[in-house]
């Protein structure tokens, strides 16, 4: 009998030289310096003197096709038919004449695409899939997102933070946002509710037992049936049995909280890299619009802005003042839950008699 | 025309306000998309009861185990059907995009029509890893949609316990401190390690990411079990009439402010021309008629932050290779560990030092793929078996640049000793 007609996939990753803007390609591993002639664009220099101008401009990250053909048009008529995009979602148009820039901008501002997110401004906000998509979210990313940047996109459109300030949001503990000079992460205050009746037909019991960093699961009969029970003593209400358990759920209507996390930073400049820490928790999931997050992101953003120094970054400026002074600046209450007893915990103690009166 | 909306009352409130709105997207779709009505009805579902309602499966397309992230509605009616019948079954694609996230315009449009074509029209540029993520598609349109994208020479991204899609940064393309070729490293390690991506087999996920230099843009030490960052030996480079531009605009308080007093190792220091010293290892540069920027290139440790201050001043050296740290990732489970220094430094230019490298990453794939415990990350693994043993295992040479200081306490058998001091001569004896 004939087999169905079926195609054979060509595996391989493709080469990213058709895609580049032709100055990029001519001036490849050979660019000497860059300037930022005003907020939003990006002036770079190559060794043979050849210019290119990328005008960097913020989108949704979850775009309908409308969308991106808009973007492809306004590049095609007023860029030079190429783009890329950044870690953060937004996509930077390179053209070869200062002429070009201006008209470029006003086109995109004209459509919806605030232009900036360059230097030491308030970046688009790396975030995860959220309601919209995931199977184990505690939360909206994307509406988490575009609430914060509908109050912070003045701050996207000018320079006028200390430093670049990037932020993520997490819609679980897995933080698959990543770290952030602030991080909005959902937090979770109960332990699992868990559905006896399907434990035995869906999860592979030990695979659970196995992924609890407290060892708080165990294995049980319920009714009968294999299950599996947690001793809520112990439980950290991380979450992490609730993907390979989904009858294991995590998520609750009232009970999923937000926290803040502040002073996480990739790069090595000055400081070497830190990740970000605990600042605030219990704050209301509050869909649509999150206002109680809203709040405390910027009094943390003000606070910062006027306090820091120029090229401090919010983990240098939080070294230079102090614990203490965050918390009294910012006005965020310090709770015990602040104070690290993970495994290796007390290395983040203050073991010396430096205190600042 | 699609079918009526669903009413959206939290929805719409994410309309306003002046940042691009995902839900005005998604209705521009859902004017011809049952699909995207019935994602509205089920996302104004989540924003009412404040919980998510996918579910996972298994789906994936001829010749390849991951790279399809199912995912079908639990809202359903009393007889078991989908309460938001169009929207039961949206699926993701994750395809890898090109190195630095590359495009031209022709190519984005033929992406959005075999989207339109194959699936929802909805797309996210792009996933935190570093994919292209087509979202909605129902079970019977993800080989075809995968097929048309792969005609265009498009490849799946990575899922489940496998190699991950990778990123790179902009790097030589548009970056005066690139010092490797990202672009071309990350091309050459997802090509060689096809197999390990398609077909998930690995005890759990593995990532590279490439940044050309120590601001790693890329997030690589955080995020990544194999992170290569760009450095460079020799000396940072000046340029005179740069350096005498940025100090007559800046002045010198802006010099000691925001430049000599945020070295990290207190490398630079502000001297009278006539007094700067001398050597191999010092980098000087005039910043008016009488004063000079002394950089005493033996203490700097390439962490950037002069050079991006007073750029095109400053410039990155000549002698150029990478930096790899191994172990990075995020929470699960033993809280987020940052990838630490395995390799302080390896030339990245010729042929032969891109088969070295490779070489490299093969034996860590290796020994992750025989030695780490299912759900294990690279960083676990090293945490649980300790770095020295990691080394030996992957045929790398201690070096004090791996630690922030020594061990602090005593508890380990030290009975080897003259054996290691031995050993530590002859790495003396080899690099002299």
């Amino acid at each position: 009998m004939a087999q169905p007609q079926v195609r054979k996939p060509v595996e391989g990753f493709l080469d990213n030289k058709k895609f580049l803007h032709p100055k990029f390609a001519a001036n490849y591993g050979n660019w000497k310096y860059h300037d930022r002639p005003r907020p939003g664009v990006l002036h770079h220099v190559s060794n043979t003197g050849d210019e290119v101008w990328s005008v960097k401009a913020g989108t949704q990250r979850q775009m309908d096709h409308y969308t991106i053909r808009k973007l492809c048009d306004i590049v095609d008529k007023f860029g030079e038919g190429f783009m890329r995009f950044t870690m953060r979602s937004n996509v930077e148009i390179a053209v070869s004449s200062a002429a070009k820039v201006d008209p470029l901008i006003a086109e995109l501002e004209k459509n919806g695409f605030p232009v900036g997110g360059t230097g030491n401004s308030v970046s688009m906000v790396a975030h995860t899939q959220g309601w919209l998509h995931c199977d184990i979210p505690g939360t909206d990313a994307s509406g988490v997102v575009k609430s914060m940047m509908d109050n912070l996109i003045d701050e996207y459109r000018h320079e006028r933070m200390p430093n670049r300030v990037k932020l993520s949001t997490s819609c679980c503990e897995i933080n698959c946002g990543g770290q952030a000079d602030i991080a909005v992460v959902v937090q979770y205050t109960k332990p699992p509710k868990i559905n006896h009746d399907l434990v035995s037909a869906i999860c592979e019991r030990p695979t659970v037992v196995a992924r609890c960093p407290v060892a708080a699961i165990r294995p049980t009969i319920i009714n009968g049936k294999p299950s599996l029970e947690i001793d809520e003593k112990k439980c950290v209400c991380c979450g992490a049995c609730y993907p390979p358990c989904p009858p294991m759920q995590i998520n609750d209507r009232e009970a999923n909280k937000i926290a803040i996390w502040v002073g996480g930073k990739n790069s090595n400049a000055r400081s070497k890299p830190t990740f970000h820490k605990l600042v605030a928790a219990g704050l209301p999931n509050n869909a649509p619009r999150w206002p109680e997050v809203n709040a405390v992101v910027g009094k943390i953003l003000k606070t910062y802005q006027e306090d820091g120094r120029p090229w401090e970054r919010m983990a240098d400026w939080i070294d230079r003042i102090g614990w203490p002074s965050f918390f009294e600046k910012t006005d965020l209450p310090f709770t015990k839950y602040m104070i690290d007893d993970w495994r290796g915990g007390r290395v983040n103690l203050n073991a010396s008699a430096h205190v600042r009166f | 025309m699609a079918k009526p909306m669903h009413p959206t009352p939290n929805l719409d409130q994410l309309e306003t306000g002046p940042w691009p709105s995902f839900v005005t997207g998604i209705k521009r779709l859902a004017k011809d998309s049952d699909m995207a009505v019935d994602l509205l009805g089920q996302l104004e579902h989540s924003y009412e009861t404040r919980m998510g309602h996918w579910k996972g499966g298994t789906l994936g397309v001829v010749g390849y185990g991951g790279g399809i992230i199912p995912r079908f509605s639990e809202i359903k009616n009393p007889d078991g059907s989908y309460k938001f019948p169009d929207a039961g079954e949206f699926h993701t694609l994750r395809i890898m995009p090109a190195a630095g996230m590359h495009y031209d315009t022709g190519t984005l449009r033929k992406l959005c029509d075999i989207w339109v074509k194959h699936g929802s029209g909805l797309i996210a540029l792009h996933g935190q890893s570093g994919d292209i993520m087509f979202q909605g598609a129902s079970s019977e349109n993800v080989q075809k949609a995968f097929d048309e994208f792969n005609e265009l020479g498009f490849d799946l991204g990575g899922a489940g316990p496998a190699l991950r899609t990778s990123a790179s940064c902009v790097g030589h393309a548009r970056c005066e401190m690139s010092c490797y070729d990202e672009a071309k490293a990350h091309h050459q390690v997802i090509n060689k390690f096809l197999d390990d991506l398609h077909r998930p087999a690995l005890p759990y996920k593995f990532k590279f990411k490439f940044s050309g230099c120590p601001n790693d843009c890329t997030n690589s030490i955080q995020r990544s079990d194999f992170a290569t960052i760009g450095t460079w030996r020799d000396n940072i480079r000046t340029d005179e009439g740069m350096a005498k531009k940025w100090f007559a605009k800046n002045g010198i308080n802006t010099l000691v402010n925001t430049v000599t007093g945020m070295c990290p190792t207190r490398a630079m220091q502000i001297k009278a021309t006539k007094d700067v010293a001398k050597g191999e290892h010092i980098t000087s540069v005039a910043l008016d008629g009488s004063q000079s920027l002394e950089i005493d290139n033996k203490n700097c440790v390439r962490c950037m932050h002069c050079i991006n201050v007073m750029t095109g001043a400053l410039q990155i050296g000549k002698d150029r290779g990478v930096t790899i740290l191994m172990g990075g990732k995020s929470v699960l489970k033993i809280g987020a560990t940052m990838g630490s220094v395995v390799i302080p430094f390896m030339p990245l230019n010729t042929d032969e030092d891109y088969e070295a490298y490779l070489d490299l990453a093969q034996r860590v794939m290796d020994f992750f793929a025989e030695n780490a415990l299912e759900h294990e990350r690279t960083g676990e693994m090293i945490e649980r078996i300790g770095l020295a043993n990691f080394l030996e295992g992957i045929e790398v040479e201690i070096d004090p640049n791996m630690i922030n200081r020594p061990r602090m306490n005593p508890y380990t058998n030290m009975v080897g000793w003259d054996e290691e001091v031995a050993k530590a001569e002859a790495r003396k004896a080899a690099a002299a």
